[in-house]
């Protein structure tokens, strides 16, 4: 006897997404999943955030990584809340893992979350968390052919930042190629260029956020 | 790689849908398999030798239809698949193109008794 099924494999995971984004949405948590290869500057880019935010906004953190606890404590020093996850073998963060985090965190005194993923620029693109916003990290040494090498990536991201700007000078990186690559893939989305060892940018980058957290939230989809 | 979780989100799909039908034992799965779905066929197939083990997919086999990727070039319309998964438009040459299908992975049926 032949059973239609029809289910997505990633059913299991996105009924939890939608569980986690109910979560967020009850106590209006404005949510970024923060993607990039190892090394980009997703943990940079979150300190400098929470230096020109943490007056205007409360903040909090969910670190995954395969291992350590590193980045959990570079932001637990700023006085920030943080929960960090260690997915072992996991290449990704997955929706069941953000849940028992959110569980740890004040959330009735949270208006914007960073869910920090693992460094990847595969995997990430696969599994909701339930967030509001895709972010993806691109800095200057990794090269301009990032879009080209890992479209699926770029094509999901409502942000794309490029890090490391101040490399520029020292580097082979066209950023008009880079960012007509992205545009094409994908032309509603933002492009920051900045550098989290300067500063420079990251006004732009942190006006946005606010706009974002400050703006009515359409209820999720189905 | 997460092809272990994968292929441990298929084995709960037939299962609970075999349990549902009240079946006894599963013996065929029709996956089907986008190629921009980030699933690597041999690897399921590996890991559900390991994981179907003691239950009723434990003398399954797994049928992989493969979807290839579908894009539309934005500029010209075009629509075309992705050749040495290149993304430009053959037409006109644009990157600016977007994702008809080949994106999805889904247990499309289960054959049992």
């Amino acid at each position: 006897m032949k059973i239609e099924v029809l289910r997505d494999i990633t059913s299991a995971n996105d009924a939890i997404a939608a569980q986690n984004r109910q979560i967020l949405d009850k106590h209006n948590i404005l949510t970024l999943n923060i993607m990039s290869s190892p090394g980009a500057g997703k943990t940079s880019l979150i300190l400098q955030t929470i230096d020109r935010l943490k007056d205007e906004l409360r903040l909090a953190v969910i670190e995954g990584d395969v291992a350590s606890k590193i980045d959990a404590d570079k932001i637990d020093k700023e006085g920030i809340p943080v929960v960090q996850i260690n997915t072992g073998a996991a290449c990704s963060l997955e929706a069941q893992m953000i849940t028992p985090a959110l569980n740890k965190l004040p959330l009735e005194n949270i208006d914007l979350l960073f869910v920090e993923n693992v460094g990847n620029l595969i995997c990430p693109a696969e599994f909701a968390l339930g967030e509001h916003k895709k972010v993806v990290i691109s800095s200057i040494p990794e090269g301009d052919d990032k879009p080209t090498k890992y479209p699926l990536m770029f094509t999901e991201a409502d942000a794309v930042i490029i890090n490391k700007l101040d490399l520029l000078a020292h580097l082979e990186f066209d950023v008009t190629s880079f960012r007509k690559a992205i545009e094409g893939l994908n032309p509603k989305v933002k492009i920051f260029e900045v550098s989290c060892k300067t500063g420079a940018g990251i006004d732009a980058w942190c006006s946005w956020i606010s706009t974002e957290a400050r703006n009515e939230r359409p209820p999720q989809k189905g | 790689m997460h092809e272990f979780a994968i292929t441990q989100s298929i084995l709960n799909i037939v299962l609970d849908e075999a349990k549902a039908a009240q079946a006894s034992k599963i013996y065929r799965i029709n996956l089907v398999i986008g190629e921009l779905s980030g699933v690597v066929s041999d690897s399921v197939q590996f890991y559900f030798d390991f994981l179907k083990k003691d239950n009723a997919a434990e003398g399954a086999t797994i049928d992989f239809k493969q979807v290839p990727a579908e894009l539309r070039c934005r500029d010209c319309s075009t629509s075309f698949n992705p050749k040495d998964s290149l993304w430009a438009c053959p037409a006109c040459q644009s990157s600016s193109v977007e994702v008809v299908s080949g994106r999805h992975c889904y247990v499309e049926s289960i054959e049992v008794e």
